[in-house]
């Protein structure tokens, strides 16, 4: 960074804009990943493998996938029911005489679209709240941490299914209903972890000195809180996508998540097929079912080694005092 | 010096019962007069809801003094004595609860946040612990740039970059080159209290506030950061409040020293003075304390007779009273002291003696305030045979400076019934050399002196 001076040193704009300025106050909050051994190191790698499969299934899906995730024919054939696995359909077909292997490449791409939308939704909402509650305190956090605790008190399949329900009849697109469904399960989460742990950044002496040199208050949040407390969301955020993904699944099952016309869905498939096994077609069941058990365990293997690469640094820090049971 | 001529305020003109710190008369740069930071303690949801009020520490009470410019005054006090909230309180950064500070003719107490954020610019402080001090995600080079980015001193990145490097070379972290872009966690904790420094006078203040800014550091670098703070005082014309435990230090950096006590200035006055001639009994026991040659050795920080007693239920009288060995009539002995006089009997007694005065000896009410009587319940309901025991008590150790408050002791049906001497709270008396808040040298209270303690 010595060749480049200026890049450490902040300009006049009023809030960390530049990436200049960013990049390495994340790079730094990040490093210990990189640095992580033994077995943080293969949770982590296992984890980003499995997830990465998924995500570049989603990604070139329409290159991957043999047909369209609602194709039933090719060239004016109709395709057979429930055909076993074979040349032409490598995993078999189902029920509607969609390929299996279409769906799940298809189902990767909504599953991670659903979560991804969710997640930007639940952080732009979560970490404000919670920064904010945090620092300022007060009857609004009080208000905040009631209403947040209540939400997080009711089962987060129900409530999934409620926002869902309600929201169905008026947001057409399937994937934003689902994302908006998850997007309140998770809020709670992200709001009672970032206010906790700024409820404890707040003391110490390097805010007060923050304040001593005539820092305002959101200047004190952006820079003097915020990338202290950073740290901890992409471990939530990925143990919550590894339980999102079950959500929005069980919501398809429930038949509440994204409609078969709008995209493939892993967790409709299976509930189209859970009596198929019983007659002996077992692809239709164990493919999508498999796929959701990978990309969880993918998910959560990731979120548990960062966990583990971040955390020791976290509690090592005299600056943070982080409860680990607000991760779980 | 920018002095703002205009913001005069009609509470300098107040004489108050400080005593000035020069005889010029020139109007003190800082004064602070009957300072009170009280903290509410926050008790339980359950006593919220009884409408309990779980009570009142009061950090800083009815504290007064004049700091001139230039001077550097030092608070001493053991922990919890209310030193950090002065210093805060001072400066803003916590809500004084009553009274005055004007600094440089501006009334701080009261003051919005705003206002206050600017006048941060003229004071600053430096933190006892230097680690926890700086932001742990940011460069050395933010750190200290950032009050010239808050008070926009600096004409872009170049010019901030400049000031940095000479604040960062006048502390004495040169080549500032080879310190900017590291963290703080890279540095050593002298070097790391050097950038604090550094952060403290970017801005060029007036007024630092030091709460023991070499409490936490090695022995080896303590020196060493005591003197770049005496240089730096000559260089920029600094006043300091110099916040410390530590009477050694204290002597050598000091002009004046106030001796605070559970909140309350105690003894104050010019180092000299008050080293060579303390007043006030805490003074002298604080003074005792002071372990002589070696540097190894740090000042105990509990005095002989007892701890320092619960900052939320303060002694009445005089606060010092309990551990006070030639505390008298008026110092405002009171039942608590009592059953602080009997655990210290018993536990020097054999366990059957013990237990037989305790089976005597019921539990008392302790009251918020000062009490004109106590009672004192007889546990097995004979007040005679417990006016009996506590006669016995007093006998063996007339000496004991409790039995000077006790007016009198009535047996009555299940309790005795103690009548205690009014409570007085000393008041700071001006006299040669020091000021102190002490019965001892209050001549109106002077009738009340015990023979024994008169000749001291
Ligand atoms: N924010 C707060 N809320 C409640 N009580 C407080 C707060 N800050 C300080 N106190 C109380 O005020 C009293 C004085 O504290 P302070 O920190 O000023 O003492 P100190 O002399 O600086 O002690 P030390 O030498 O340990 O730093 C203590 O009893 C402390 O518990
Ligand atoms: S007033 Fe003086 S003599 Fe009395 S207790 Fe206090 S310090 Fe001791
Ligand atoms: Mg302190």
């Amino acid at each position: 960074m010595t060749d480049k001076p200026d890049t450490a040193l902040p300009g006049h704009a009023t809030l960390p804009a530049r990436p200049g300025r960013f990049a390495p106050a994340l790079r730094r909050a990040f490093r210990p990943v990189a640095e992580a051994r033994g077995f943080a190191r293969a949770m982590l790698w296992t984890g980003a493998v499995l997830t990465g499969i998924f995500v570049l299934m989603a990604l070139f899906a329409p290159w991957l996938s043999p047909y369209g995730f609602d194709q039933y024919q090719a060239a004016g054939v109709q395709f057979a029911q429930l055909a076993p696995p074979s040349a032409q359909h490598p995993l078999g077909t189902n029920v509607q005489s969609t390929d299996v292997l279409a769906q799940i490449i298809w189902g990767a791409r909504t599953e991670l679209m659903v979560v991804a939308l969710a997640l930007v939704f639940s952080l732009t909402i979560g970490v404000p709240l919670g920064l904010i509650a945090g620092y300022f305190g007060g009857p609004f956090d009080r208000l905040m941490v009631l209403v947040m605790d209540a939400m997080f008190a009711i089962p987060s399949l129900l409530l999934a299914l409620v926002i869902a329900f309600l929201l169905g009849s008026s947001i057409t697109s399937g994937i934003v209903v689902a994302a908006c469904a998850i997007t309140i399960v998770y809020v709670p989460q992200y709001f009672r972890v970032l206010r906790n742990h700024v409820t404890s950044v707040r003391e110490e002496p390097y805010v007060e000195a923050a304040r001593a040199i005539g820092a305002g208050p959101f200047t004190i949040l952006g820079k003097y809180i915020f990338f202290n407390v950073i740290q901890t969301v992409p471990v939530l955020a990925t143990l919550n996508a590894a339980d999102a993904i079950l959500t929005l699944t069980g919501l398809g099952f429930l038949g509440y998540g994204v409609q078969p016309s709008q995209g493939a869905e892993w967790g409709y498939d299976v509930s189209r097929a859970v009596g198929d096994a019983a007659s002996g077609i077992w692809w239709t069941t164990l493919f999508p079912g498999l796929a959701i058990v990978l990309l969880v365990t993918g998910l959560t293997l990731l979120g548990e080694g960062l966990n583990e690469a971040i955390n020791p640094v976290l509690r090592q820090r005299a600056t943070t005092k982080l409860k680990m049971e607000d991760l779980e | 010096m920018p002095s703002k001529p205009d913001a005069m305020t009609d509470t300098l003109d107040a004489p108050g019962g400080t005593p000035a710190p020069d005889a010029t008369g020139a109007r003190p740069f800082i004064s602070v007069k009957n300072l009170k930071t009280y903290f509410e303690i926050r008790g339980s949801v359950f006593d919220r809801l009884m409408g309990r009020d779980a009570g009142t520490v009061k950090a800083v009470d009815d504290v007064s003094f004049d700091l001139a410019k230039g001077e550097v005054l030092g608070l001493v006090g053991e922990s919890g004595s209310g030193k950090s909230t002065l210093g805060r309180s001072l400066l803003g950064l916590v809500r004084a609860t009553g009274g005055s500070a004007v600094f440089e003719g501006q009334e701080i107490v009261g003051l919005d946040e705003r206002s206050l954020r600017r006048l941060r610019s003229r004071m600053q402080m430096v933190f006892q612990d230097p680690h926890a001090a700086l932001n742990p995600a940011m460069t050395i080079a933010q750190s200290v740039g950032h009050p010239l980015k808050i008070h926009k001193r600096a004409k872009g990145a170049e010019d901030q970059r400049r000031q940095v490097v000479a604040a960062l070379e006048r502390v004495g972290l040169s080549p500032a080159e080879t310190y900017m872009d590291k963290y703080p966690g890279d540095l050593s904790g002298g070097q790391k209290q050097r950038a604090v420094i550094a952060r403290a006078v970017v801005l060029d203040p007036v007024l630092l506030v030091a709460d023991e800014p070499v409490s936490m550091l090695d022995m080896s670098v303590r020196s060493k950061i005591l003197q770049l703070m005496i240089d730096l005082k000559q260089k920029l014309g600094l006043t300091y409040l110099y916040i410390t435990h530590d009477m050694a230090t204290a002597k050598f950096f000091c002009d004046r020293i106030a001796i605070l006590y559970l909140g309350r200035i105690v003894e104050i006055g010019e180092a000299s003075a008050l080293y060579a001639a303390p007043k006030h009994p805490y003074t002298q026991a604080l003074l005792e304390a002071i372990p002589d040659p070696d540097p190894n050795h740090t000042l105990p920080r509990n005095l002989p007779r007892g701890e320092i007693p619960d900052a939320a239920k303060p002694p009445h009288g005089c606060a010092f009273h309990p551990r006070c060995p030639r505390a008298f009539a008026p110092c405002g002995w009171e039942i608590r002291d009592l059953t602080g006089l009997l655990e210290a009997r018993w536990a020097g007694m054999a366990e059957a003696d013990h237990q037989a005065e305790r089976a005597l000896i019921g539990t008392p009410k302790i009251p918020d305030g000062p009490e004109a009587a106590s009672r004192l319940p007889a546990a097995s309901g004979d007040g005679a045979a417990l006016l009996a025991l506590l006669e016995k008590i007093r006998a063996e150790d007339p000496a004991e400076p409790f039995w000077t408050g006790v007016k009198a002791m009535h047996a009555e049906a299940g309790h005795v019934t103690i009548d205690w001497h009014t409570p007085v709270t000393p008041r700071l008396i001006a006299g040669k050399g020091t000021a102190a808040a002490c019965h001892l040298h209050d001549p109106a209270l002077a009738a009340h002196l015990p023979k024994a303690a008169d000749g001291a």
